[in-house]
């Protein structure tokens, strides 16, 4: 096939076009046009809304999701984009029925109030252990600056992110 | 994204470039360094040597957006970045960027965070790039590729004064892409410093920002680089506050010396009259530490 055709081949929407998504380990297929979003396609055609939209323009991390390992957010995300990538969210992150000790950490430290920015900041503050960023309060704090909580919960956000980190597993 | 989300950005095509092997960030032969287009803003910060070498890239890096964005955040993309002038971005108000000829809200608006350095009777607008201010001061290079082959443009003429056209914001001709950044070997960046002020201690733009880089001997300036962000209308080299430093004494008086002569020619408005003594003394700091 040469390029001309190749990239004909490629062209997709302005109309709803099938996109195929590898959603906690599962594959699933959406009609949605190009322009919808990562968050859209999961809260709105696959009924998964534990990302929730809090501004919608990249602001405030309440849609942060795993994109092929590495937080991101949903909202600046085109769906279409996440083709033959994994995408995480937090229906993902309990195991056999089992939450995941940073959700067992916010319930243990009340770290909310309202709650809706808590599924953005349970997927960044993992991968911020992950990342190693998280030796002192201040740069918790820091590498956390991307999820605003305006509950103001954030003595409690980072005492769970300590227990984890520290290897207290909440009881389990 | 962001600005299509807006309403600002209407295209009627998108590309979706991502899987271009335009990814590496490694050591050039001749010991400079490459920086591939799509690498992220998260992983260039990390790269050993940007670290170790380029000390005001990557801290530049760490202090702009955050981790999330910093994950999705291309470095030609951050390079393309468009203004945060809530003018522009608001989508009705008048601005010469998105509607050529409309007038500038911000001339007499809320104009607290707009430039007081390369602005035009028709935009005050700053450039947001935290990055982009220590590769303006150590002469970095843009790479592209385009339908009719590729170019180099010095990262300096990359972008352009408003003057009377500020909604042309680049020099890249439609269907040319950055490929990459190149940083020249500059034994005196191992040594750089990146200074950031602002209202909110993270996740935010700058007030006032300053990369900067010193050789000194036997007490000497011998070699100076200075630039600014958040002042100025793009990425600002200071090379009035450089031409000062040449032979003067690596003190706190020829630092703030320096720094006054290049912040002469600022224009202020009304509500941001407080930043050419604050850009001063955020140069007169970053000078101060890159001579420790």
């Amino acid at each position: 096939m040469d390029v001309q055709l190749a990239a004909e081949a490629a062209i997709r929407g302005p109309g709803p076009t099938p996109v195929a998504l590898n959603v906690n380990d599962e594959t699933l297929v959406v009609e949605v046009e190009p322009r919808v979003s990562l968050l859209d396609a999961l809260r709105e055609h696959l009924a998964l809304s534990g990302s929730k939209k809090g501004c919608d323009q990249g602001t405030c991390g309440a849609c942060t999701v795993w994109v092929d390992g590495r937080r991101v957010l949903a909202c600046l995300t085109l769906a279409v984009a996440c083709e033959g990538r994994a995408v995480t969210t937090i229906e993902g992150l309990a195991a056999d029925g089992e939450l995941h000790p940073m959700q067992r950490a916010f319930i243990e430290h009340d770290a909310f109030q309202c709650g809706y920015c808590t599924s953005g900041q349970i997927m960044s503050a993992v991968k911020l252990l992950e990342e190693g960023n998280a030796s002192s309060d201040e740069e918790i704090a820091e590498f956390m600056s991307g999820n605003l909580c305006r509950c103001a919960a954030y003595p409690n956000i980072r005492a769970a992110i300590r227990q984890v980190r520290d290897g207290g597993d909440g009881g389990a | 994204m962001d600005l299509i989300r807006a309403g600002i950005a209407r295209p009627d095509h998108l590309i979706d470039i991502n899987d271009l092997p335009l990814t590496a960030v490694e050591e050039l032969e001749d010991g400079g360094l490459h920086i591939g287009a799509l690498a992220r803003m998260s992983d260039v910060a990390r790269t050993p040597v940007v670290r170790e070498r380029y000390p005001a890239i990557s801290r530049a890096l760490l202090l702009g957006a955050s981790e999330q964005l910093r994950n999705m955040a291309s470095m030609g993309g951050n390079l393309r970045q468009r203004t945060r002038c809530a003018y522009l971005r608001d989508g009705v108000s008048p601005c010469n960027k998105r509607e050529p000829g409309s007038g500038c809200a911000a001339l007499d608006g809320l104009n607290r965070g707009h430039a007081i350095l390369g602005t035009s009777e028709r935009c005050i607008a700053t450039h947001p790039s935290d990055v982009a201010v220590p590769l303006v001061a150590l002469d970095a290079v843009v790479h592209t590729a385009g339908p009719d082959g590729g170019r180099s443009i010095d990262i300096d003429d990359f972008f352009l004064l408003p003057g009377e056209t500020p909604e042309v914001e680049h020099p890249l001709a439609h269907g040319e892409l950055i490929v990459a950044i190149e940083v020249p070997l500059a034994p005196i960046a191992r040594r750089s410093v990146y200074l950031k002020f602002r209202d909110r201690q993270s996740y935010e733009f700058a007030l006032v920002s300053a990369a900067a880089a010193l050789e000194i001997e036997d007490g000497l300036v011998t070699g100076a680089r200075l630039a600014l962000g958040g002042v100025a209308t793009k990425p600002w080299r200071a090379r009035r506050a450089e031409a000062a430093l040449a032979g003067a004494p690596a003190d706190a008086a020829s630092f703030r010396r320096a720094a006054a002569a290049e912040l002469e020619g600022a224009v202020v408005r009304e509500h941001n009259a407080f930043k050419p003594e604050l850009a001063i003394r955020a140069a007169v700091r970053a000078l101060s530490e890159a001579a420790r």
